[in-house]
């Protein structure tokens, strides 16, 4: 159960976009988010489909393993489709039962929305798959970084420091949950069977003892780091750097050609 | 000052306090560490030995007396980091010691700390790595290692800082035999060729083998300080302070014992069969 999580697994390609800089690539996503939120029509947003098949071809990563993303949010999609089928009340009217009635309106919005929301998880994959975690967390440091003028210099550190320790920590902590679990069952306990409120019961022995140990291992954590001289007021130098490049540029005005693409059609149309 | 010493303990005490009652863990206690030496202390649970290695480099703060390293007293807050740079510190579970997702990024985080020029910070990294061992590993994530070259990446991670001295607190206590042996190689290496000075805090009588001194603590305080022959060779000190006495050294007490004469001094297991097969000998069989 634990195993099957793959949003935000990183998938080590070698593609040109995960040579890109990862400031750029979040830039860029948050640029496409937003172009794909405000397409108009369905000609726009299937050059944003376009757009995001061929960066999805780029990453060099199976479309099976982004299809397996998309299982897991196939109920929101579904349900968002037909909220959109039965409830919009445009064009003609195909046929109608009860209180429900279907429209080549509603189709289309249905569809329209649809594929919008598996858009935008795809593109987020797209980064999430050729970025390292730490990679993401230096670069949202890096981004943030004008906020260290408004006096929030600590603030900006702390919260990326957070996310790698938190980053670094998942593995761990799965694979601590697995063992408590085996050592409750081996006392007998049962997680599978039952009423819901018996499950949630049975969940208690499990999370205590990961709780405890978790306030443990952050104890230790922070004596180790303290040993290795870190300090949240001092100046903190990264072995990293980070650079763009010809690539990146490439990369940024391949997005824009299809920002502006998006933009004309919705004009047009 | 005898001879050129990296910590100084001077007149040591140090107490754990809650609201109900307090107890001394480490009273009056004095000692010396050469600079350059290996050091092991050796101890059972609750001796001591672990609160004595975080006074060292300053995590724990002595209730009277004082620490010194290279001359710099660990009360004074103002060179705390300098204090914690030079004695650098390698903990039990290595689990707890790493934070980066990343090998070689999590070696990087004490260069880092120091406010290295980043150049500077890649080339600590790349030979801190292979003085581990553990170079070809530098891109892997942590979880996906064994334990023993997770505590090695630890000691990477600290050898990194440069630091005059690394203190290790129990290292091998959560590795198999084979990640012991390897991290005990580490650190026989790092102090031979890199000439750090090493305080190895264990209760694995092997590991000892190797050092120049050994030190015994009970009750939170020295019981014995001799080298590593001598101590171990004295099974009915060890036995008081509920030490197991080392394999070797009990199967040549039994031989003398029993009417061989046997040298008892002997640690390493060839040392130990060469001494045996004489006795042998000696006695005709």
């Amino acid at each position: 159960m634990l195993k099957d999580i793959t949003f935000g697994q990183y998938f080590d390609t070698k593609s040109i976009v995960h040579s890109l800089d990862p400031r750029i690539k979040i830039l860029l996503l948050i640029l496409q988010i937003v172009f794909i939120f405000i397409t108009k029509n369905i000609y726009a947003l299937l050059l944003a489909f376009l757009f995001v098949l061929l960066s999805v071809i780029f990453t060099k990563v199976p479309i099976k393993i982004y299809l397996k993303n998309f299982k897991a949010i196939l109920p929101i999609i579904i349900f968002t489709a037909l909220i959109n089928l039965f409830y919009t009340n445009e064009g003609k009217e195909l046929f109608g039962f009860w209180k429900l009635t279907l429209t080549t309106g509603g189709i289309y919005k249905a569809f329209y929305f649809a594929l919008r929301i598996v858009l935008l998880i795809a593109i987020s994959s797209v980064l999430t798959y050729t970025t390292t975690p730490n990679d993401l967390t230096d670069a949202i440091e890096r981004l943030l970084s004008p906020l260290k003028i408004l006096g929030l210099k600590n603030a900006v550190h702390t919260l990326a420091m957070m996310m790698t320790i938190a980053l670094r920590f998942i593995p761990t902590l799965v694979e601590e949950t697995q063992k408590i679990m085996n050592a409750q069952k081996a006392r007998g306990a049962d997680f599978e069977n039952g009423r819901l409120k018996e499950k949630i019961n049975a969940l208690i022995p499990i999370l205590i003892p990961l709780l405890i140990s978790s306030v443990r291992r952050a104890y230790e954590l922070a004596e180790a780091m303290e040993c290795r001289c870190y300090s949240v007021n001092g100046d903190r130098q990264r072995m990293k750097i980070l650079k763009c490049s010809a690539k990146d540029l490439f990369a940024f005005l391949f997005c824009l050609i299809f920002c502006l693409g998006i933009a004309i059609l919705n004009y047009l149309f | 000052m005898i001879k050129d010493s990296i910590i100084e303990v001077k007149n040591v005490t140090f107490e754990y306090s809650n609201s109900e009652k307090t107890k001394t863990v480490i009273e009056n206690f004095s000692l010396n560490i050469v600079r350059g030496s290996f050091t092991v202390i050796l101890g059972h649970n609750g001796s001591g030995k672990s609160t004595l290695a975080k006074l060292l480099n300053g995590l724990y703060k002595p209730d009277s007396g004082d620490v010194l390293v290279d001359g710099i007293n660990t009360k004074d807050e103002k060179y705390e980091l300098e204090v914690k740079r030079r004695v650098g510190m390698v903990f039990q579970n290595p689990d707890n010691q790493l934070l980066a997702s990343v090998v070689e990024e999590d070696v990087a985080f004490g260069p880092e700390n120091l406010g290295l020029s980043p150049q500077e910070i890649r080339n600590r990294v790349d030979s801190s790595l292979k003085a581990v061992d553990m170079y070809d590993f530098r891109k892997n994530a942590p979880h996906h290692l064994s334990g023993g070259q997770k505590q090695r990446i630890a000691i990477a991670g600290i050898i990194a800082m440069e630091p005059e001295c690394i203190v290790l607190d129990e290292p091998t206590a959560m590795l198999d035999p084979k990640g012991r042996k390897e991290i005990i190689k580490t650190i026989e290496k790092l102090n031979k060729e890199k000439n750090i000075t090493v305080i190895l805090i264990t209760h694995f009588m092997e590991e000892a083998q190797n050092a120049d001194r050994v030190i015994v603590m009970n009750d939170g305080a020295v019981y014995a300080d001799d080298t590593p022959i001598n101590v171990f060779s004295d099974a009915q000190m060890l036995k008081n302070v509920g030490l197991d006495v080392p394999q070797t050294t009990e199967l040549l007490l039994s031989l003398k014992n029993s009417g061989f004469n046997v040298d008892t001094k002997n640690i390493s297991i060839e040392e130990t069969a060469d001494t045996i097969l004489k006795a042998f000998h000696s006695e005709g069989i």
